[in-house]
């Protein structure tokens, strides 16, 4: 029964990622008293909620089968813009607006220049991640702007109810992209360009619309990583967000969405985060070298990658 | 090669095939699609192994297990698509992966390599420079230069596939001039063409296959065209088309001399709602080119589309699926189907609409109407959230026209659409198709299988070179008159 078998082999590709991180997780429990505590844990999800909502809009992107490079790129420029904002006086929810516009704006523009113009998202990205970079640096002078209002910085320093306000704002993304994926036709016009962009045209999707929406999603989701960012760090650095892109997109690839797109979804790229936040987590706990961390992030996600081929 | 047999799954592709070359002889394969020309060439060059069967060269059992053996042993393919790399020269081309080598390992001696393309080049009568790029070179000349390839192995026996259908008469008449050249030297050629005319100007002998099978093998000088087509044909229809016609209502599309600048070079024709129309004529007619038109998918070049009498322009699928067209193309996996999205989302893609409020897809609508179809169209499926690889090929074809159903269309445009489908899946296709057109649908089905063609439409409209070069009515329809006209015949006023 191939029916069968395909429900095993996905019951399996999903309880293995999941198993692997409970697994993750006692090892840690075991070799260190401090891990399995709830200041630590709050700590972990803290860490892990930007490098979650920027995955957020890379799986979407890679659900395309596309790729973007530019997303710590923009996150740098909308964050220098907007702390400028916020500094010259403008009111605290405009400058957030107007941040996650100019996110929004960059990603559009990559969009259509992967669908109007026909370039290989990889290059369209690429050229994206330069120039924003190179606006971010231009715009400050290189120097980092340091203070911001108080009520903006509770977006990254916040508690509410015992949680964190960032893990708020992750948890809610994730939801929201998780409903819009699965639950409406966007989404599942997304899945079907990914799966075969010949046979969704033919079917009467708007492919350059949704590719493009995925973009700009990416780029309004970056903007919004670089709010919590900055308002945590109570400074805006225009080298802020430096290959970001590689977390989110390791993220993505371990939680087993598939290069090739139309596969793979936000779920995983959850437990992706988690799996990558509570390792570096560990390793600091165990005292590892930080110049070792990279090495073994490096080997979990070959062996996540190894593991996906296996079962698919 | 004697005895040739080759099975793929689900179709007899070579029944005992028998065929013969003399030395410097240029032979004449022909017969209708899939009648298993291009099969038995691949068996020959050693793209495909036989599953039964004996190939001799020069009076010795051969074993061509590879491209490598046939090539090792004189024979060349020029294959239909060409396979030059666009950015290498045509003598970098000629010699890839046998470049003549320098004195120093590894350094290739350029001077011998554009010295022995000019050679080959020359043989050929060719006006080339061995230093151009092939990007650059006219389609004509890179078939010649695919020659040159052959030559440069030793090529004794060269088999050429369709090697004419994008020339025009003059490059034709260029090839054939260098064929006979090849012939005088003792090479032998084997020519593909679903153009008699060629046939009868070029070739020495005439091999006719038919469903698998050799039918005959004649000296050109004791056919003509009607014979030719004769034998390509001269089969019994079989009685799995239970034709009842339906009532004809008004004309839902219409096009006047429709053109895409390309393919396609003025079509004009009518669908009436209810009608089934077969639109018949041989690969490359420009018949999927002229759907792909009215779907929006090509831009129209110049000519006007009406639907139900009123003028259209259609820019993109999605605006054909506005104005109540539905196309279920030709390559199923390529162009119809998300192979790794479920039943229910393959059916439902181009209407979401339908089961979706505010863009939020209501799930028992949406498993309600998917059901439906699933019942009707008796898609054998072991549920909804079955990724849509897993069904057979009939099943994968009904969900693509589910997809269609769901969405009410005026028009029907089907492309293949029973290509790699069984039987049994085959005949309720059909039986839809006439339960639509019952409904008041006009359908245009194009088909390259004749029994199809005559046993399921209304009126046909056959082909050629980019027009329509026959209308015919079901009653006064043949596999003869069709072939004619598709092979051009009628048009040439033979």
């Amino acid at each position: 029964m191939p029916a069968q078998s395909s429900k095993i082999r996905n019951l399996l590709r999903r309880f293995g990622l999941i198993l692997s991180f409970l697994l993750l997780a006692l090892a840690l429990t075991l070799l260190s008293d401090r891990f399995l505590t709830s200041a630590n844990i709050i700590n972990v999800l803290r860490q892990s909620t930007i490098n979650g909502i920027i995955a957020i809009g890379m799986t979407y992107v890679i659900l395309t089968a596309g790729i973007d490079l530019s997303v710590g790129a923009i996150l740098a420029l909308s964050a220098v813009m907007t702390a400028n904002l916020l500094q010259g006086g403008t009111a605290v929810p405009l400058a957030i607006i107007i941040g996650l516009g100019v996110g929004a704006g960059l990603g559009l523009i990559n969009g259509l220049i992967i669908t109007k113009a026909n370039v290989p998202p990889f290059v369209a990205t690429l050229g994206m991640m330069t120039i924003a970079r190179g606006l971010a640096l231009t715009y400050t002078g290189g120097r980092p702007i340091t203070g911001l209002p108080d009520s903006f910085r509770t977006i990254g320093t916040g508690v509410v109810g015992g949680v964190p306000v960032p893990i708020i704002l992750a948890g809610a993304a994730f939801i929201i992209g998780a409903v819009l994926l699965t639950k409406t036709a966007v989404g599942q016009y997304i899945l079907a360009i990914g799966n075969n962009p010949v046979a969704a045209r033919y079917a009467g999707i708007a492919v350059h619309r949704y590719t493009t929406f995925v973009y700009v999603l990416a780029g309004a989701l970056s903007a919004l990583a670089g709010m919590i960012l900055i308002a945590r760090l109570d400074s805006a650095q225009p080298t802020a967000g430096l290959a970001y892109e590689f977390d989110a997109i390791a993220a993505v690839v371990v939680g087993g969405t598939s290069f090739a797109g139309g596969q793979g979804g936000l779920g995983g790229t959850l437990v992706g985060v988690l799996i990558i936040a509570v390792l570096n987590n560990g390793l600091n706990l165990l005292n590892v070298s930080s110049f070792y961390q990279p090495v073994v992030t490096g080997v979990v996600i070959a062996v996540a990658l190894l593991l996906h081929r296996a079962l698919r | 090669m004697a005895g040739i047999s080759k099975a793929f799954p689900g179709v007899q592709a070579l029944q005992d095939v028998n065929f013969e070359m003399a030395r410097g002889e240029i032979h004449a394969l022909v017969g209708e699609n899939g009648a298993g020309k291009s099969t038995l060439m691949k068996v020959l060059t050693g793209a495909h192994l036989p599953d039964a069967g004996q190939i001799s060269w020069r009076g010795q059992p051969a074993a061509i297990h590879a491209p490598a053996d046939a090539q090792a042993l004189g024979i060349g393919m020029i294959h239909q698509e060409l396979s030059l790399i666009p950015y290498l020269t045509v003598g970098q081309n000629i010699f890839l992966g046998r470049e003549p080598r320098w004195k120093l390992p590894g350094f290739i001696d350029w001077k011998k390599l554009y010295a022995q393309t000019q050679d080959l080049l020359d043989r050929l009568n060719l006006d080339v420079n061995p230093r151009a790029e092939a990007q650059g070179l006219s389609i004509a000349q890179q078939q010649m230069v695919e020659v040159a390839k052959a030559l440069s192995l030793n090529a004794d026996l060269i088999a050429m596939d369709e090697p004419t259908s994008s020339l025009t008469d003059k490059e034709t008449e260029v090839l054939f001039a260098m064929m006979r050249a090849l012939k005088a030297q003792g090479v032998a050629i084997i020519f593909i063409s679903h153009r008699l005319e060629e046939v009868f100007e070029i070739s020495d002998r005439v091999t006719v296959l038919r469903d698998g099978r050799h039918i005959a093998t004649r000296p050109t000088a004791e056919l003509d065209h009607n014979k030719i087509v004769e034998l390509m044909v001269g089969r019994e229809l079989g009685d799995i088309y239970a034709y009842s016609p339906t009532e004809q209502r008004d004309v839902v599309l219409e096009t006047a001399d429709l053109s895409d600048g390309d393919e396609l070079k003025g079509v004009s024709l009518q669908l009436r709602g209810g009608e089934i129309l077969g639109l018949a004529g041989l690969i490359g007619a420009g018949r999927t080119a002229l759907a792909e038109t009215l779907f929006g998918i090509r831009p129209a070049a110049a000519g006007d589309i009406k639907l139900a009498g009123q003028p259209v322009k259609i820019r993109s699928p999605k605006q054909a699926i506005q104005h109540g067209l539905g196309f279920v193309p030709e390559d199923r996996k390529l162009q119809g189907l998300f192979l790794h999205m479920a039943v229910r989302e393959n059916v439902l893609l181009s209407g979401m609409d339908l089961v979706a409020t505010l863009g939020f897809i209501n799930s028992g609508k949406a498993n309600g109407l998917v059901q439906g179809f699933v019942d009707k169209l008796d898609i054998r499926t072991p549920s909804l959230q079955q990724e849509v690889r897993n069904l057979s090929g009939g099943n994968q074809q009904k969900v693509v026209i589910a997809r269609w159903l769901a969405l009410q269309p005026r028009v029907l445009i089907l492309d293949e659409p029973t290509r790699g489908v069984d039987v049994g899946a085959k005949a309720e296709i059909h039986a839809l198709m006439r339960q639509l057109a019952e409904e008041g649908v006009g359908i245009l089905m194009i088909s390259s299988e004749l029994p199809e063609v005559l046993g399921v439409s209304d009126r046909i409209l056959v082909m050629h070179e980019g027009r329509i070069t026959g209308e015919l009515t079901r009653e006064e329809a043949t596999q003869d008159k069709i072939m004619r006209a598709a092979t051009g015949v009628v048009h040439h006023g033979i």
